[in-house]
């Protein structure tokens, strides 16, 4: 509790006190109002002075005036009725000072825990000198210097592993649970926890630059992008509680005056008292409090699942998405070429992949990397002599003595020799030793192991259409589709057409329903920002995702798209729940108490309790790991 | 030039009144109140001094929020 809420809670239990002192009190007349308003103006002094300085500041309607006006209302009707019934005023700015506190406590509380949670800021890096540990503020470590990160720490800057290995605890990250090895020369995130041994961090970047910056600045500031309901109960409350003071105005005047023209008495203090009543139950800080606090919750429980999102406009436009289009290459697929297949081949397998990895031992394309790692052995670079290699058709050599050629057609063409055709997808390796064909290998980008599945989660959710784009050629794009079981598929797209793409998919689309881009955030910029939501996959050091995107998945995982609109839908849930609930409730009240059926303390409940309720109610969107 | 200022201020409705009055300043190209984070961002215009902006700023605040604090 901070210093202000227990000087509260003193006032509060004083006058709680006085109130039952007062009520066996056999005082009258002057002395009993005194006595009241003595306790009145110690527990309702500062809503005074704020109800004062809003009519002096030019802005009446606030809260602080409604509440001053109901207290003083009640103590002046009790004073022209001679009820000497103050207790009514005095109780009614307690409970309403009570609820004030506990939703002060409730709401710094909840923001308190998400935000621990959202807290990945590093407080210091360690520097060596003179073989001492030194800790100082991430912010005064310069590019390139040396931090030690011990068992427990978090890394605080981004960097490669200068020595030590560990292994890393990137849940903070990615809400990827199992831990990460590093070794020399890997590089590693801030944010990351080191769970085991010592690491000494070269510095690649300036705190302001690393990872957890980037993340803390995105979070922090996803709060100025409003939804459209946070909107709606900005300008709602602009216009509620002025129409709320006429209302009451209206409710304490009219009717005694009807009355008294048609003869059926005047019974002013009956409606003025209802009126007052009226102001209590109008309060909108229920209203107002619960829609940021849902979003918030909802934004801080994503992060912490590794879904970062910009806004709560994103998260709204989220929960309407209809049609997700897809990148290919990287986002539904691994983006690393593996050996799949060989055909027609005169040889053994393991003999073929041997021939065609040595040939390729010097080259570092991706193809063959792809070779040497299906190889898995150490290459000997001894055994391959007068390596030879065909601009953009392959490469010739001596492996252990035999004339290999690893190439595509046109080097079996240039060769002369007879080759299989292969409808495969994928690119095609055709291998001949010693002038006769061998065979050929497949080799293909992977899909990734959960994208077949969150293509099927997200149908469940009902998406209506799932569209994949691709640079690659037609048939490789019909078979990834098909076994993904992706809607429509557009292949031999250059990134420019991909924004075209995606703009005809707009035009298709219907007013209320969203379109996704998901893609990895690397050349795909322009395609996210054009999209009404653009996602970027695997953004663990890649700042252009960051960036570019609306919503960014800290890794790879293309189920957490599905997840992410399962948080989005839940937490649009639960504001709409709110918003229904505080009106129903509050405009039931009010009602009530028009009719003269609601009394104070049902007025205090519709404030205070339906406050509360929101507030609760909202926390559970911050509760998202199992959806 | 943007900085960020540590802010208290109790209710959300009073974070956007904050925003609005911040938002009206001379000086002020665009202020942002993040109520949950309880930061204020204020993206100051070209050629103004962020400490007298500030201060108007803060004067500013008071009047539609008497409770609220900015750090600046």
């Amino acid at each position: 509790m901070k210093k202000k809420q227990k000087i509260m809670l003193a006032r509060i239990i004083i006058c709680a006190a006085l109130l039952v002192i007062y009520h066996f009190l056999p005082v009258q007349g002057v002395v009993r109002f005194l006595l009241y308003f003595a306790a009145y103006i110690l527990i309702g002094y500062d809503i005074l002075r704020k109800a004062f300085l809003g009519i002096k500041n030019g802005r009446p309607f606030d809260e602080n005036f409604l509440m001053a006006v109901a207290t003083v209302g009640a103590f002046a009707l009790a004073i022209y009725t001679k009820s000497g019934d103050y207790a009514e005023a005095l109780s009614v700015m307690v409970f309403y000072q009570t609820g004030e506190l506990f939703q002060s406590i409730a709401v710094g509380k909840s923001r308190k825990n998400i935000s621990e949670l959202m807290d990945i800021r590093p407080d210091y890096a360690n520097i060596e000198q003179d073989g001492k540990l030194e800790q100082v503020s991430p912010d005064e470590v310069a590019v390139g210097s040396i931090i030690v990160v011990q068992p427990g720490e978090k890394v605080p800057i981004d960097g490669v592993v200068h020595e030590g290995s560990s292994s890393l605890n990137t849940s903070a990250l990615t809400g990827e649970s199992v831990p990460r090895d590093v070794h020399e020369g890997d590089e590693v995130v801030s944010g990351c926890i080191n769970l085991s041994g010592v690491l000494k961090i070269q510095t690649t970047k300036e705190f302001g630059e690393s990872t957890v910056s980037k993340i803390l600045d995105l979070v922090e500031n996803s709060s100025s992008n409003k939804s459209r309901s946070e909107e709606f109960i900005s300008r709602f409350a602009k216009i509620y509680t002025p129409a709320v003071c006429f209302g009451a105005l209206a409710l304490a005047v009219i009717p005694p005056v009807i009355g008294l023209i048609s003869g059926s008495g005047s019974n002013w203090s009956e409606w003025l008292y209802r009126a007052l009543t009226f102001l209590v139950v109008s309060c909108p800080c229920a209203l107002v409090i619960c829609i940021p606090l849902s979003f918030f919750a909802g934004i801080g429980g994503s992060s912490h699942e590794g879904i970062l999102i910009k806004g709560s406009n994103y998260l709204e436009a989220l929960s309407q998405t209809k049609y997700l289009v897809f990148d290919k290459t990287g986002t539904l697929t691994e983006g690393v070429f593996e050996v799949t297949d060989y055909h027609h081949n005169t040889i053994d397998k393991a003999k073929l992949l041997e021939y065609a990895a040595l040939a390729e031992c010097s080259s570092s394309h991706p193809i063959s990397k792809s070779l040497q790692k299906a190889y898995g052995k150490e290459l000997d670079r001894n055994r391959v002599t007068d390596i030879e290699e065909i601009s953009g058709c392959g490469i010739t050599a001596v492996v252990d003595g035999d004339k290999v050629a690893v190439g595509n057609i046109k080097l079996m063409k240039k060769l002369g020799i007879e080759y299989m055709e292969c409808h495969s997808v994928g690119t095609i390796l055709h291998v001949a030793v010693n002038d006769k064909y061998a065979g050929h290998i497949v080799i293909s980008d992977r899909e990734k192991p959960h994208s077949a599945e969150a293509i099927a989660a997200l149908k469940k959710l009902g998406i209506k259409k799932t569209i994949m784009l691709t640079g690659d050629r037609k048939n490789a794009a019909e078979k990834a589709a098909k076994s993904l079981g992706v809607d429509e598929f557009h292949s031999d797209l250059l990134p420019a057409d991909k924004v075209s793409k995606v703009e005809e998919l707009l035009k298709q689309k219907g007013e209320k329903e969203k379109l996704a881009f998901v893609g990895d955030g690397i050349n795909d910029a322009p395609v996210l920002m054009r999209a009404d939501i653009g996602i970027a996959m695997g953004a663990m050091g890649s700042d252009a995702a960051i960036e570019a995107a609306d919503i960014v998945l800290m890794d790879d995982d293309p189920l957490k798209i599905a997840k992410a609109i399962k948080i989005s839908r839940k937490c649009i849930g639960i504001v709409y729940q709110n918003i229904i609930f505080s009106l129903v409730i509050k405009f039931a009240c009010l009602a009530l108490t028009a009719v003269g059926i609601a009394n104070m303390w049902l007025a205090i409940f519709a404030d205070v309790g339906v406050m509360i309720i929101a507030v609760l109610n909202a926390i559970r969107a911050l509760r998202v790991s199992k959806l | 030039m943007k900085k960020t200022y540590e802010i208290e201020v109790d209710c959300a409705n009073c974070a956007n009144l904050m925003e609005e009055a911040a938002n009206k300043v001379e000086g002020v190209a665009k202020a942002a109140v993040n109520f949950m984070t309880q930061k204020m961002t204020v993206d100051f215009a070209e050629g103004s001094d962020p400490k007298t902006v500030m201060k108007a700023v803060l004067k500013a605040c008071k009047k539609v929020e008497p409770d609220c604090e900015i750090e600046i």
